[in-house]
């Protein structure tokens, strides 16, 4: 019991990186320690969102602002938005599960870059805690995650410069770890490895770092143009300066839109590892789940202005993002249907893993459906910055990539420290985590729909009940980590012993001890050319009839 | 089949939404039908075919095997790419025909073309050539004026406008009449006579919701906004500000009265400071 989480690797060369527990403190240049680094910490800051996310529900639990204070109110909204997107899902699914991953996914034994990985996580932890740190120094940012001006150039200015210079270190680590996964996923290949032998995640990853590269750095301008306006008190944004408002909305969404694919497309990715290996089936059109990406990668660029239809657009602009925006729905309907495929005829396993990346099918298809209908001109004028939005954006966000970050740390804990996590307390975990998502998520669609903006710390009176369920809802939600936590922490120290590869997996990382060495492999890397060739050979059963009932059952 | 049955029947027994109180609230009410339509079809569909293989396909006791090494299908996937591609172009094409009837696609160049027509340019608001200027380098929908088919709008159109000068500051709209000299902090509008608000906002950016009449327009700072809807049900909506502008962003609301003709007529006549003013409504309808 004295050994710390997790069990150390018997074989360490020697040199000048800390061994045992101190590595994961340290500026460890081995992409699994990043890797592990990464999560911890998003997980911690998870918790903080999560902590914010509660006192937002307690305050509307009652129709009056009663809680906390209306500036306290904005600042919380304010922060939670940032913290999760910027802090738990975009390092979470890109930083943690990309650099434990695509090393092995490729043949590697580290990430094309370490020093710049390593730079890349260190810049989170003190950008976080800057963030958070600004509450207590003179109070936070007020003018929500998108921060919009001229609110965010009248609302009190140091906490919305240390907004700015946080979300600025983030998306600084961002590009670094974005330029890292695209050098690996492109030159670090294994000889003989092709492109289109690669596990789905590294295509995810190499359109998710695309989007970064390209998007990420709009961002950056815009936020330093719109420092300037605060602490310089230039114009550019600034209407009673001859600025324009509407511009900074157009260059602060053609980060932002794409960010939601940065959250997504490796959650797909992830997805697309987790089922074949539970369902023992291959992965179900893997050429057309490559150009899917690509074309949401493609698209997910051109299709910012949806954010803006109730701001002052031209109709022309309207049309043009309306079906833009709507034809993303058909290369991800593709990968959802492929999903669908895989699982049918397979032998599923219904353990953690598979029941969360099921319920983000779930989830995703529901957001994606509200997402088509929101890209209606018509219908978002209507829906527009409200809790319907609110409900959408979280079916996307939790329900979509949340359930999936859960659902791989249950696939993966196995290989991070080679002991199994409890199926049944991880079911357990599922079915409250499930239940509270819904309650809280689904009714709030309901309350947008029926004249509840968003971000506000009082309502209708009307709305008084559905926004307490909503708030049980999401009680449930934080009761749910408990589960989760209790399991991570006992699992890893008495959980039972995984072996190298307890899932019979084909993909790579499995192909070595469980936790891996610091190299990835001892002796060559493996040359895996079928990540997913599970499965009887086709020749013995009726491949007709499969397809008939496949064909059958896609076409209601 | 009993799928898409079902699910144009939900979709046209669904009553989630508020009543519908303007000229163009219904035609939204039939989209929304369309759409919730369609989206129960997909989501009961995979809901129920994700249920099924869970079920179906699951792993049993002491079962080891794998499932079938189906690597993929190109008719099959070529279907389930043209089936939404299709189902996306119908809903684009639709909801396109329905802003359309909302007026939102009227060409620029038409004077009441504007629901969002702002310019640019410094100048005052209140100046006319300003505000028609507006109207011409464009924007969007204005959703009355234009004559509807199937909703009987044709007499209801021929009324003049009303027009109301809208202000929006932290926290709180103003709305001025300047046909009467009127200044109040609720809109009072009259059944059946369209109403166009001349919007600005004073300090940050607010948006104007009605959510009765499906109507919502952000108010941006130094862009004059001009937002016109004819309400078509008398009665007392909430005014919402649906943008974040600061700590009393969620109590800055206020009330659209719609009247019935003649009781709007008296609260005109009640409220006219102006020396020589026609009530709007009341000369010709009332």
């Amino acid at each position: 019991m004295t050994i710390a989480l997790p069990p150390q690797t018997s074989s360490s060369p020697p040199g000048l990186q800390p061994e045992g527990w101190l590595r994961y403190l340290s500026f460890s240049l081995d992409h699994k320690v990043i890797g592990l680094q990464y999560m911890v910490a998003g997980f911690f800051f998870y918790l903080v969102g999560g902590a914010l996310a509660g006192m937002i529900r307690v305050e509307l639990a009652s129709p009056i602002s009663d809680f906390i204070g209306r500036e306290t109110y904005n600042e919380v909204l304010t922060l939670h938005g940032t913290v999760m997107i910027f802090l738990w899902i975009v390092p979470v699914v890109n930083g943690a599960f990309g650099n434990y991953l695509i090393p092995f996914y490729v043949g590697a034994r580290d990430m094309a870059f370490p020093r710049l990985n390593a730079v890349a996580f260190w810049l989170i932890p003190p950008a976080g805690f800057l963030l958070i740190a600004s509450y207590f120094i003179g109070g936070a940012a007020q003018s929500g995650w998108t921060a919009y001006p001229p609110l965010s150039l009248t609302t009190p200015a140091a906490g919305q410069v240390v907004w700015i210079l946080s979300v600025l270190l983030l998306g600084g680590s961002s590009i670094f770890g974005g330029i890292n996964f695209i050098a690996t996923v492109l030159k670090m290949r294994r000889p003989g490895l092709k492109m289109m032998q690669l596990p789905m995640y590294c295509w995810a990853m190499l359109g998710t770092s695309i989007l970064v590269v390209l998007s990420t750095p709009v961002l950056a301008g815009t936020l330093v143009l719109l420092s300037f306006d605060i602490i310089a008190h230039t114009g550019f944004f600034n209407p009673a300066l001859g600025g324009n408002a509407v511009v900074y909305q157009h260059l602060f969404w053609f980060y932002s839109h794409p960010a939601v694919y940065i959250m997504v497309l490796p959650a797909f990715g992830l997805v697309s590892e987790i089922l074949p290996v539970h369902a023992r089936k291959p992965l179900f059109g893997y050429t057309t789940m490559v150009y899917s990406i690509l074309a949401i990668v493609f698209l997910g660029l051109i299709v910012w202005a949806h954010h803006m239809f109730t701001s002052a657009t031209p109709p022309w602009m309207r049309l043009f993002f309306t079906i833009a925006t709507a034809f993303i729905a058909v290369p991800t309907g593709i990968k959802f249907f492929n999903w669908l495929a895989t699982l049918w005829g397979g032998k599923i396993a219904l353990n953690s893993a598979m029941l969360f990346s099921c319920a983000f099918i779930l989830h995703f298809v529901f957001g994606g459906i509200t997402g088509v209908a929101l890209a209606q001109v018509p219908f978002d004028i209507h829906v527009h910055d409200t809790y319907f939005v609110v409900g959408h954006f979280h079916y996307v966000v939790y329900g979509g990539t949340v359930f999936v970050i859960f659902g791989s740390i249950y696939h993966w804990y196995p290989k991070f420290t080679g002991r199994m996590l409890n199926e049944d307390l991880g079911r357990f975990h599922f079915l409250i985590t499930f239940i509270g998502f819904n309650l809280c998520f689904a009714p709030q669609h309901w309350l947008g729909l029926n004249g509840m903006p968003r971000r506000v710390a009082e309502y209708d009176p009307q709305f008084t009940l559905v926004n307490q369920i909503s708030s049980v809802g999401a009680l449930l939600m934080a009761l749910s980590t408990l589960p989760f936590l209790i399991n991570v922490f006992w699992s890893a120290f008495s959980g039972k012993v995984a072996g190298d590869n307890p899932w019979n997996a084909l993909t790579p990382e499995w192909l070595t001890t469980s936790p891996p060495p610091v190299e990835n492999w001892k002796g060559e890397a493996p040359l895996v050319t079928h990540p997913y060739g599970y499965g009887v050979p086709p020749g013995q059963i009726d491949l007709k009839a499969a397809t008939g009932r496949e064909l059958w059952s896609s076409g209601q | 089949m009993a799928l898409v049955l079902s699910g144009l029947w939900i979709g046209q027994n669904v009553d989630i939404l508020p009543a519908a109180a303007s000229l163009n609230a219904p035609i939204y009410d039939q989209l929304f039908r369309v759409l919730f339509s369609i989206g129960s079809i997909l989501f009961i569909g995979i809901f129920g075919l994700l249920i099924f293989s869970l079920i179906r396909f699951r792993r049993r006791e002491g079962e080891t095997g794998d499932g079938v090494a189906v690597e993929g299908n190109l008719q099959l996937e070529i279907f389930w790419t043209a089936i939404p591609a299709v189902v996306v172009l119908f809903v684009g094409i639709y909801s396109y025909d329905i802003y359309d009837r909302m007026g939102g696609m009227v060409p620029l160049s038409d004077p009441h073309s504007m629901h969002g027509a702002m310019m640019t340019s410094q100048g005052s608001d209140s100046d006319v050539s300003a505000v028609i200027q507006a109207s011409v380098l464009g924007t969007p929908p204005e959703p009355s004026e234009r004559i509807w088919g199937g909703i009987g709008s044709g007499q209801v159109s021929a009324a003049p406008t009303l027009p109301v000068e809208v202000t929006a500051l932290q926290f709180a709209f103003l709305f001025h009449y300047p046909q009467g000299d009127i200044t109040s902090g609720e809109l009072h509008v009259q059944k059946g006579q369209p109403v166009e608000l001349r919007m600005e906002a004073r300090d940050v950016i607010h948006a104007f919701w009605v959510p009765e009449f499906r109507l919502k327009q952000d108010i941006i700072p130094g862009q004059p906004t001009l937002l016109s809807f004819t309400p078509i049900k008398a009665g007392s909506y909430p005014i919402i500000c649906a943008e974040l502008c600061g700590p009393y962003h969620g109590g800055m609301r206020s009330t659209v009265v719609v009247h019935e003709p003649d009781e709007f007529a008296t609260w005109f006549e009640k409220n006219n400071t102006a020396t020589v003013a026609i009530a709007p409504g009341a000369s010709t309808t009332g």
